[in-house]
């Protein structure tokens, strides 16, 4: 397995965002789905430890979480979050940027090819790109470091339909040609179908189904 | 340096004309400061008149100990004031108390090293209170800006550690822009000093009737005493601080306020 959750809670505010939380996760494409506030974004955070559980522990290839070094899992467990966080300068020097944290060199223009980005893309400002394409060079970004997993928190969340097409093709373009496993975050039971092969469902913090897209989503 | 003026209870009184002014303007145009102004007039006067005498009966015992715990004093006073505009920052109060200690004391502890003042209470008293005022300000505003734009850079600051940076490199543009805002008042002012303003040393100095001379050459070592203990303490502070955001494990931190 992948990831394997077991029990997992977690409280913040005050208010239990995650519920005794049981799962497991396997290679491949695994779409994590549920209405907002589910906790679905939460639980991927728990996945490179941008944040801990309260309760439970969380497996990664069959050993807990907290015994591996937070920085290297990181490298090797990117998460791209929902909305794009770059920084300033230009798209090849985000790039720049995280393969030299992750020690990798960088293949500026095959790093925008599988972000869905033209080569002219690597001088651009990333201050001037729109909302998708800065969601393109962060999803290129997460690349540069050659994960062995990505973790996509609602990737096209806040995109018009043609950006989220571009994002999903450069997606299911880059399963084909790495060998990565994806784990990816939507409320939009129509992406989960597009893009994965094994879903999650969360309700309010809990398990409410889990195995094949097949079985699960119906 | 042995000029000496001496200033009657009268002439106090009669500056309090200004202060009229003052509260006049604010009631004028609704500026709703009144109050404010009469609360500083008062803290003012109290404040200056139970300093006058403690550095009275500093400079009569003449001794390094009184100036050391006057010193202290005025260092964690510093500490508590500029922990009120740190709020967004999670216990700023020790690395303040750090920055402002350090600051004071390698500053003091230079320039009597190179024999610039003598190591008695005439000196390290007023050039000790202007170098822990000067820090406290720096620190304050330095980490008024770390706190500000901690929380409005949080997604960056996130998505850069998503990327397995370590806590210190993702939070490095938001210490340097920390740091730079603590630091730029005084080197503004030090670049305008005399065209645009005389510094306070310097127009107490001539209004009690010392050689230009003098007072521009001791106007400018505190300025530049003043720009090392601003930059000591704003580095400290930043430094020592930003890490309060992070957990061990390289994580931000849930804050209360948002």
């Amino acid at each position: 397995m992948l990831f394997e959750l077991r029990e997992v809670g977690l409280r913040r505010g005050g208010r239990t965002v995650l519920d005794s939380v049981s799962a497991a996760i396997p290679e491949g494409s695994t779409a994590i789905v549920g209405p907002s506030g589910a906790g679905k974004s939460t639980l991927l955070r728990l996945l490179n430890r941008l944040a801990d559980p309260d309760r439970g522990t969380v497996a990664y290839r069959g050993r807990q979480l907290d015994s591996y070094d937070p920085l290297a899992l990181r490298r090797e467990v990117a998460l791209v979050p929902q909305l794009p966080a770059l920084l300033p300068g230009t798209v090849e020097s985000n790039f720049r940027y995280a393969a030299g944290l992750a020690g990798e060199p960088l293949e500026a223009e095959r790093t925008l090819a599988l972000a869905g980005l033209d080569p002219g893309f690597a001088e651009r400002d990333v201050a001037k790109l729109s909302v998708g394409e800065q969601q393109r060079t962060m999803l290129g970004r997460a690349l540069a470091q050659r994960p062995r997993v990505l973790l996509l928190d609602e990737p096209t969340s806040a995109l018009d339909p043609a950006a989220r097409d571009a994002i999903e093709a450069a997606l299911t373009e880059l399963r084909r040609e790495l060998e990565i496993s994806v784990v990816l975050v939507s409320h939009d039971p129509e992406q989960a179908r597009r893009l994965g092969d094994w879903v999650l469902r969360l309700e309010a913090g809990r398990v409410v189904g889990s195995g094949p897209l097949a079985e699960v989503l119906a | 340096m042995s000029t000496s003026i001496h200033v009657e209870a009268w002439q106090v009184a009669a500056s309090l004309a200004l202060v009229a002014v003052a509260a006049a303007i604010s009631f004028w145009r609704g500026a709703d400061l009144e109050r404010d102004i009469g609360v500083a007039t008062v803290r003012s006067f109290v404040q200056l008149t139970l300093v006058g005498y403690a550095i009275d009966l500093i400079f009569e015992a003449d001794t390094v100990w009184l100036v050391l715990l006057l010193l202290a004093v005025m260092v964690l006073f510093g500490a508590i004031t500029a922990r009120h505009r740190a709020e967004k920052v999670p216990n700023s109060f020790v690395p303040l108390l750090i920055a402002l200690a350090v600051a004071g004391a390698s500053t003091l502890g230079l320039v009597v090293a190179l024999g610039i003042f003598d190591p008695t209470p005439r000196y390290l008293v007023p050039v000790g209170g202007m170098v822990i005022g000067n820090a406290m300000t720096a620190s304050a505003v330095a980490l008024n800006r770390l706190g500000d734009e901690m929380h409005d850079a949080r997604s960056r600051v996130e998505a850069t550690l998503a990327l397995g940076a370590t806590a210190r490199e993702a939070a490095a543009p938001t210490v340097r822009r920390a740091l730079r805002s603590g630091m730029i008042t005084l080197v503004d002012s030090t670049k305008t000093t005399g065209l645009i303003f005389f510094p306070g040393t310097m127009v107490g100095m001539l209004l009690a009737g010392a050689d230009p001379t003098d007072a521009v050459r001791l106007q400018l070592i505190l300025l530049y005493t003043l720009l090392g203990s601003v930059s000591i303490s704003a580095l400290l502070a930043t430094t020592l601080a930003y890490r309060n955001f992070f957990t061990p494990a390289a994580q931000l931190r849930e804050l209360e306020k948002a």
